[in-house]
């Protein structure tokens, strides 16, 4: 396999604050690598392992509330809250697809169960006490990088590129793994995959939870950068759909697919955000861009990269 | 528990039901015959209700008067939308179906909260607070009207797919589109008027909520969750099973509020659907 474009890719990150030095920046960067996680996270259950979730704020959710009562109610470091963010993200995406699984079902059915667990768990989070209902719960002010809240946005920028990287070596890995290939299988054709001898139902429960996981550690790392949650926003439907979005833009089942789509989106917003103080342009565009990626790119922007290569390597 | 508090409950729960199925049937129609779910569903009836918002603002135009024309209009909105979009973008493909139908929601929100902002709309006509006795409850006149009017509407087009040649074409196409295809049938233009027809009873149930419901671009959030459960429970694209379906989760709704309370109550809907989908996804009517 080709190590230069990671490799590379991860030079520039590296580099990109130590140029970029404004908090502006920063911020910036910070924000294409969060929702490239995000977008990574639902890109291997929705393009890897072709289920197509509606509801992934769950696990987002999920991962969010985790560490933050863990540290509020018994005293946790959100190191060790994000660690176990990750394991209640894996158990809760493991326990939604053994159900949705177990009884059978697929593609838009699939779909909208998983729109009703989240909406489920928001409902719940909003009602019940120790969740802080409504009003959502608030993390003390405690700049430290023990406490995960760090001094300079800088600490934020390399955790979440780390968290990042992760995800984008497993998506490496899918590609190259038996795992990968037996999901691809499932993919593109769930009977002839069965027909194999491939336990369809245990792979398809593996990768939830591996997708599930990743996004619990991006609902932590959200409640950290933010230091505050409520049910609306994080197991809302529109972070379900944000998260679809920069996996679809950039181009599903790809390994950079997310990271271009999180890029792109995240231009696109701080640009809009400049330009006026309306609300909903961004969003005006990034709906066009998704029906005109489904019409005419169905690979998403990667497609256009790829393009190039063939072209460069013809030549 | 009182037996009068129940009874109002039991009332308005069915009265809520009957908004419900308003905005259920056509989206039990789509995915009838589409086999696709609309997700733009809510979104068309919040653009439809700012249709009748400023019909009654702008041209003085009663709600009730305006159904004939918002049935039109959004009718046309469907099939144009269909025709010029969603079939020619979707390569035929079901999931990109909802991705196209997501993403139209996206901008038709967005738009309306870039042109509109985010503020919720009322209007008042004369008969907004009117209440009407009805056994234990006082319940708002408009609301009684879109009840009887859910009913009509149900039976509308219970008969229209049973007794008219276009209502043959959009039986044959939803049960075997390739045999409809093979006697002759236009199966793109059934489509496109299909979903022409479930955008049309968006037009009249925007004119039948507005005197007693507000308008603002996230309206449509309200319902779309709702009418996926309403289709599911009452099997999807059986015109009886929405209305049936509406009931119970009106009821379910008003119900679960009153012995859960506000907050947690809501989580009753939830609880049907994700059990509808496990135990019986297709519907309590299926065999």
């Amino acid at each position: 396999m080709n190590w230069k474009i990671p490799a590379a890719l991860l030079v520039v990150a590296l580099a990109y604050p130590l140029v970029f030095r404004g908090n502006f920046a920063i911020n910036f960067g910070v924000l294409v690598l969060f929702f490239a996680l995000i977008g990574q996270a639902w890109n291997i259950a929705g393009g890897f392992g072709g289920q197509l979730s509606f509801g992934h704020a769950v696990f987002f959710g999920t991962g969010a509330y985790c560490s933050t009562i863990l540290q509020l109610k018994l005293g946790w470091s959100p190191w060790s809250g994000l660690a176990a963010s990750a394991g209640a993200g894996a158990l809760v995406g493991a326990l939604i697809a053994a159900l949705s699984f177990r009884f059978g079902l697929r593609g838009s059915y699939f779909a909208l169960i998983t729109l009703a667990f989240a909406e489920a768990f928001r409902i719940l989070t909003n009602a019940l006490e120790f969740t802080g209902g409504g009003v959502g719960l608030l993390l003390p002010l405690k700049r430290s990088a023990l406490n995960f809240q760090f001094a300079e946005r800088i600490g934020f920028y390399y955790t979440i590129l780390a968290l990042t990287a992760i995800s984008i070596g497993i998506a490496i890995w899918l590609q190259r793994s038996r795992f990968g290939a037996r999901l691809a299988a499932i993919r593109e054709n769930e009977d002839a995959a069965r027909a194999l001898g491939i336990d369809t139902f245990r792979e398809k429960v593996k990768v939830m939870a591996l997708s599930g996981a990743l996004c619990a550690l991006g609902g932590t790392f959200y409640a950290q950068y933010y230091l505050y949650i409520d049910p609306a926003v994080v197991f809302g439907v529109d972070k379900s759909v944000e998260m679809l979005l920069v996996s679809m833009i950039g181009g599903t089942g790809t390994v950079y697919g997310p990271l271009i789509g999180s890029l792109l989106l995240t231009l696109v917003g701080e640009y809009t955000r400049a330009i006026t103080d309306a609300q909903g342009l961004s969003l005006i565009i990034y709906g066009s861009l998704l029906i005109l990626i489904i019409g005419f790119l169905p690979n998403g922007l990667v497609d256009l990269f790829k393009l190039r290569w063939r072209r460069k390597a013809r030549a | 528990m009182d037996a009068t508090i129940l009874g109002a409950a039991v009332i308005n729960g069915l009265l809520l039901g009957g908004s419900y199925a308003l905005v259920a049937v056509g989206l039990t129609l789509i995915y009838g015959v589409l086999h696709i779910i609309n997700f733009a569903h809510g979104s068309m009836l919040m653009l439809a209700m700012y249709g009748a918002y400023f019909l009654l603002m702008k041209a003085k135009i009663d709600p009730y008067a305006a159904i004939p024309l918002m049935v039109a209009a959004m009718f046309a909105a469907g099939y144009v939308l269909y025709r010029g979009l969603i079939g020619r973008f979707s390569h035929g493909k079901d999931e990109n179906i909802l991705l196209i139908t997501l993403g139209l929601s996206i901008v038709l929100e967005n738009v309306a909260l870039f042109f509109f902002k985010g503020d919720s709309q009322t209007v008042t006509v004369s008969y907004s607070d009117r209440m009407v006795a009805l056994g234990p409850a006082l319940v708002p006149l408009p609301k009684l009207v879109s009840f009887v009017a859910s009913l009509v509407l149900c039976a509308a087009l219970a008969w229209f797919i049973a007794r008219t040649d276009t209502g043959r074409a959009i039986r044959a196409v939803a049960k075997e589109r390739h045999g409809a295809r093979l006697v002759g049938i236009d199966v793109e233009k059934i489509f496109a008027v299909s979903y022409g027809i479930g955008i049309a009873c968006l037009g009249a149930a925007a004119c039948l909520l507005i005197p007693s419901f507000y308008v603002s671009p996230s309206v449509g959030h309200l319902f779309v969750i709702v009418a996926f459960t309403i289709v599911v429970l009452g099997g999807m694209g059986s015109f009886i099973g929405a209305l049936v379906g509406s009931l119970i989760i009106g009821l379910t709704e008003s119900l679960s509020g009153l012995f859960l309370g506000e907050a947690l109550g809501q989580i009753g809907i939830s609880l049907i659907f994700i059990l509808i989908l496990l135990f019986r996804p297709t519907g309590i009517f299926s065999k």
